[in-house]
């Protein structure tokens, strides 16, 4: 794209401030492509909002403004919601994962006629991101243990989401299975509960609210202490099935795997039911989407079939261990420890590696002997290999899964294209 | 539960399980199995009581909420110093080395009592976190090579006369007192600012614990290859950091 510094679209009735900080924005965004930094959206809207630090908000007025928010799944969720809210019009949205105010603002300024703005935000921006877009609808997905040298502790995100959503105007649609998530959601005025699932628990036995030890009958949780409780879900999601507040059962049939997945598309439908969108159009349209950002992207590679999957903590670790095929498929594990990562290993710990066993493994990655080690006391058998060349030579047949870590599987990535 | 299984009880994992905790629960696990001992794991939540016949009490780290909520509950339940009286082992990490010592600050900023099983006591520092690899070499009494892990901690503790440093600091925070002393132990009570987890990153204190629990001075020999190609190469990364 030339560096266009006429800003089109709605852009136009901006204020003149903002109007100078969207061209101003652009330039630096393509000025960083030609110099072959990636995509510019985050250094565009960086400068963007230096000159007119409002323009996120001038930019969310026209819109119709969904925030999706999570530990795991938000990527994926926010282009679920964008595919299904273009049954009722034109949707912006930052596909690409810049999910701090920069990136999201960068995003917004690409939207020309849009009515929707569906916007994937980082979990510690949230609060003031809502603070600055005026959502209509806020998805909250769940909330567990993710770079523990870099963020505060869940709880403190769940309570700061608590404080800083309270007198939010948005329809908050709140995962009612994750008890962070509900003590996070259960202030607010409007809220739709979903029972969207929780695979991983272990950072919900402690009473968000009082401290006393949840109690987890079946799908049911509870505070013995404080009486806090899991809220009657206005959705749910039933084996495949997405159930409607009518208690009317909608076939999910999705091109990405895992039951992650299902419960993503669950969340979706009930926002996309926020701007009338029914959960019928609203899923056939979510079956058009295939790889996110090259995640559940099978690929060619060295003559076999190669399929990468993202696991930046336990709980992604675990909901990408029961979509992998049986074994003996060999499965692929790459981890660093990169600032991105966290640069603290000791969350190898949390993820349940036990469940590999049975299949042949291959680790790599700059901390592979740290995963050796992890192996090894799991009792998995495994390999330490350099690249993944090395990995899919030796690999025996089948559909090889590659499960990697956030830089690693962009550097998988890199390695497949080759 | 057989008479002869090595009894090792996790304490609390619903509060103090933080930096992958649980690590230390699964080493002492996989090498007192590989040799050839019976291991009778006890998960005790922080409703329910301590159990007092343990052989090795692992406490994990938490932040300061459920520090200080799994302060409160240890202190109303004697099973944890019942057992240290029998001759129990215990190793606490972070937070739960900070519960073991007289007091601590909580979430609140108030100073708060510990079980006093260690002579320590714990303030919050002034300074920068102490995050990132650590180095330290320990109490020559106890046999054991470099220790290798991962800090992350504003805590600073203060060691009393009951107690020695666990280790000498070379690289890292460790205690956080500007003297250089990382830890603190007495007889079978060890605590520690390594998480890593510290068992993974050095398997000899692993087998320390087993040792003391079984009352030998030696065990069978057990693989140790990628443990020492992961100390190995980290304990290089610390001492050549990345440019
Ligand atoms: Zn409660």
């Amino acid at each position: 794209m030339p560096a266009n510094p006429e800003p089109a679209g709605p852009s136009a009735t901006l204020p003149p401030r903002a109007k100078l900080a969207v061209t101003a924005g652009k330039v630096a965004a393509a000025v960083s492509r030609t110099a072959g930094r990636g995509s510019g959206s985050v250094i565009g809207g960086k400068v963007a909002l230096r000159l007119d630090p409002d323009l996120l908000r001038s930019l969310a007025e026209n819109l119709d403004v969904v925030l999706v928010s999570a530990t795991n799944g938000k990527t994926t969720t926010t282009r679920l919601i964008a595919e299904a809210l273009k049954a009722a019009g034109p949707v912006v949205s930052n596909a690409l994962g810049a999910n701090m105010p920069a990136g999201i603002t960068s995003a917004l300024a690409d939207g020309s006629d849009a009515r929707f703005g569906v916007i994937e935000v980082d979990e510690k921006y949230l609060v003031g991101v809502a603070k600055d877009t005026a959502p209509k609808a806020i998805a909250l997905l769940n909330l567990s243990r993710d770079q523990l040298d870099r963020s505060s502790e869940t709880r403190m995100l769940a309570e700061r989401w608590r404080e800083g959503l309270q007198g939010s105007e948005a329809v908050i649609i709140a995962n009612a299975d994750d008890p962070l998530v509900t003590w996070a959601a259960s202030s607010c005025r409007k809220v739709v509960w979903v029972a969207a699932g929780q695979a991983y628990r272990e950072d919900a036995w402690s009473c968000p609210s009082c401290g006393g030890v949840m109690q987890r009958p079946g799908e049911d949780w509870f505070c013995p202490s404080c009486g806090f409780r899991r809220p009657q879900p206005h959705w749910a999601l039933q084996g495949e099935h997405v159930v409607d507040p009518q208690g009317q059962g909608w076939l999910i049939q999705l091109q990405l795997p895992g039951r992650a997945n299902l419960s993503n598309a669950t969340s979706s439908a009930a926002v996309a039911a926020v701007f009338g969108v029914h959960p019928q159009i609203a899923l056939q349209r979510m079956q058009a989407v295939q790889a996110v950002a090259g995640r559940y992207e099978s690929v060619q590679f060295g003559g076999r079939e190669v399929r990468l999957l993202l696991a930046k903590n336990p709980a992604g670790w675990l909901e990408t261990f029961t979509l992998i095929d049986q074994p003996p498929a060999p499965v692929v594990l790459s981890v660093n420890a990169l600032s991105a990562d966290g640069t603290d290993t000791s969350w190898l710990w949390d993820v349940d590696y036990e469940r590999l066993v049975g299949h042949p493994v291959f680790v790599m990655g700059q901390r592979k002997l740290d995963l050796a080690v992890r192996l090894e006391v799991a009792g998995v058998h495994f390999q330490v290999v350099e690249t993944l060349a090395q990995a899919v030579a030796a690999a025996p047949p089948g559909r090889i899964e590659a499960i990697a870590n956030y830089t690693a599987f962009q550097q998988l990535r890199r390695d497949v294209r080759g | 539960m057989s008479e002869s299984a090595l009894r090792l009880v996790w304490v609390y994992p619903d509060l103090l399980s933080t930096y992958g905790d649980r690590g230390n629960v699964l080493v002492v696990e996989r090498r007192a199995r590989q040799r050839g001992l019976e291991v009778a794991r006890i998960d005790v939540r922080s409703d329910q009581p301590i159990p007092t016949s343990g052989d090795i009490y692992l406490l994990g780290g938490g932040e300061d909420r459920p520090q200080r909520l799994a302060g409160e509950r240890l202190r109303a339940d004697p099973g944890l110093g019942r057992a240290v009286e029998n001759g129990a082992i215990v190793l606490g990490v972070c937070a739960g080395y900070q519960i073991m010592g007289h007091e601590f600050i909580d979430d609140m900023g108030q100073r708060t009592p510990g079980l006093g099983l260690l002579d320590v006591w714990s303030t919050r520092g002034e300074g920068a976190r102490n995050v990132g690899d650590i180095l330290a070499e320990p109490d020559p009494r106890l046999g054991l090579p470099t220790l290798t892990g991962f800090e992350n901690h504003q805590g600073v503790t203060h060691l009393g006369q009951g107690v020695s440093p666990l280790a000498r600091v070379t690289v890292g925070g460790g205690n956080g007192t500007g003297d250089g002393t990382e830890g603190a132990w007495r007889d079978t009570v060890f605590g520690t600012y390594l998480h890593g987890p510290i068992l993974a990153r050095n398997p000899g204190v692993a087998d320390l614990l087993i040792k003391l629990a079984l009352d030998v001075s030696a065990l069978p020999p057990a693989d140790n290859t990628w443990y020492e190609a992961l100390r190995a190469e980290r304990i290089a990364a610390v001492q050549q950091p990345a440019q």
